[in-house]
């Protein structure tokens, strides 16, 4: 299959990605240790791939790093959050125009080498949004605390009974999208902790989500935005939009509000 | 023991509050992150209003001796602190911000103005 092709030879091995524009989001908050390194991967996978790192309000040497690097540098005046952050970049991959975006966390969890089998349904033209995903597949498994993991496995379930489809990791940032699936998240995107509810928001709006397995890092540097307690609350205040979400007509601002 | 009436009405009136922040919320007029304080508050009340028994207990515990649904207000009274508190927070948070955007604009501009006068 060209996936296995892809696997290997990088993004030489994807066809029509050439005549693609096509962005890296990158959100960042305090990640000068991880920042460079990320950079120089995501450029040996695809030179034609443009770097848009978003700084978050981060108090270290994030922007000057990432733009010392070449990318192009998104600074938030103070911190947003991370669907704040990310949908910064998205709103920027909408207005230039660009066809192909992808998330990559800039903690170096997501690893740039793993980008050709995430990019592979959205370039087939099989999904307008695709998930890099720890638990699609048996492998060597995604160590975590065990809240944590249960927490994960919990809104797996809750979102794969309402969007009908098997989905098993809501949690995953590391994403490929197409041009719709840009457009839906630069209109509108959800707070804090925002990729459960966007993976359902994609259903409702009946565009096409597909997993994919990948493994991921160690995180390469900085700390996670997400605390204990803080996951504890997350959980409610996500469980409690998914579920007034039900009751939402899809109805999302038009494109000229933008 | 609380009389039935007044359970009766504060648990109507507390669910009422629920459904108010569930309608707001799916309405995109209240985020998620502001409501969960006031949900908090309207099913508290509205457990304690229609569990009578368990106000009676409560009321017991904490030293109320003629009339339980006292602690209905108290219970309601300490939720509310609770919120504007953290309204106060938040608002302190905000013209931290807003501070900060005002700064930054003063300084796009003068940029945008040194840079436009460069051109000619």
């Amino acid at each position: 299959m060209s996936d296995t092709l892809a696997t290997a030879a990088g993004a030489a091995g994807l066809t029509g990605l050439a005549e693609l524009r096509r962005v890296a989001i990158v959100p960042a908050l305090n990640e000068e240790r991880a920042l460079p390194g990320l950079i120089d991967e995501l450029r040996a996978f695809d030179p034609g791939l443009d770097v848009v790192v978003v700084d978050d309000g981060s108090v270290d040497r994030t922007a000057a790093v990432a733009a010392a690097k070449g990318a192009l540098v998104l600074r938030l005046p103070f911190n947003l959050g991370i669907g704040g952050a990310v949908q910064t970049g998205f709103r920027f991959a909408y207005e230039h125009g660009y066809d192909l975006a992808v998330r990559v966390d800039g903690d170096g969890q997501h690893d740039p080498g793993q980008l050709a089998l995430v990019m592979a349904p959205v370039l087939r033209g099989d999904a307008d949004i695709a998930v890099g995903s720890r638990f699609a597949a048996a492998g060597p498994g995604y160590r975590s605390s065990r809240t944590r993991r249960v927490g994960i496995r919990l809104l797996a379930w809750v979102v794969s009974r309402i969007v009908g489809q098997r989905v098993t990791d809501t949690t995953s940032g590391f994403q490929a999208l197409n041009r719709e699936g840009i457009a839906l998240f630069a209109r509108d995107y959800p707070h804090d902790y925002p990729e459960v509810e966007a993976t359902v928001m994609v259903f409702r709006h009946r565009l096409r989500l597909t997993e994919v397995p990948v493994s991921m890092r160690e995180r390469g540097g900085g700390r996670s935005s997400i605390t204990a307690l803080r996951s504890i609350y997350y959980m409610v205040k996500v469980l409690l939009a998914i579920f007034v979400g039900l009751f939402r007509r899809n109805v999302v601002p038009q494109e000229d509000s933008l | 023991m609380t009389p039935l009436a007044v359970s009766i009405a504060g648990a109507i009136a507390s669910f009422t509050l629920v459904l108010v922040v569930l309608e707001l919320i799916r309405s995109h007029r209240l985020r998620e992150r502001y409501a969960l304080l006031w949900l908090l508050t309207g099913l508290t009340l509205t457990g304690l209003s229609a569990w009578r028994d368990g106000l009676n207990t409560i009321a017991g515990w904490v030293g109320v001796r003629g009339y339980p649904p006292a602690v209905l207000f108290a219970v309601g009274i300490l939720f509310i602190l609770a919120v504007l508190l953290h309204y106060s927070t938040v608002i302190s948070r905000l013209s931290d911000q807003n501070t900060l955007l005002a700064q930054r604009l003063a300084l796009l501009e003068q940029e945008v103005r040194v840079g436009a006068t460069d051109v000619r």
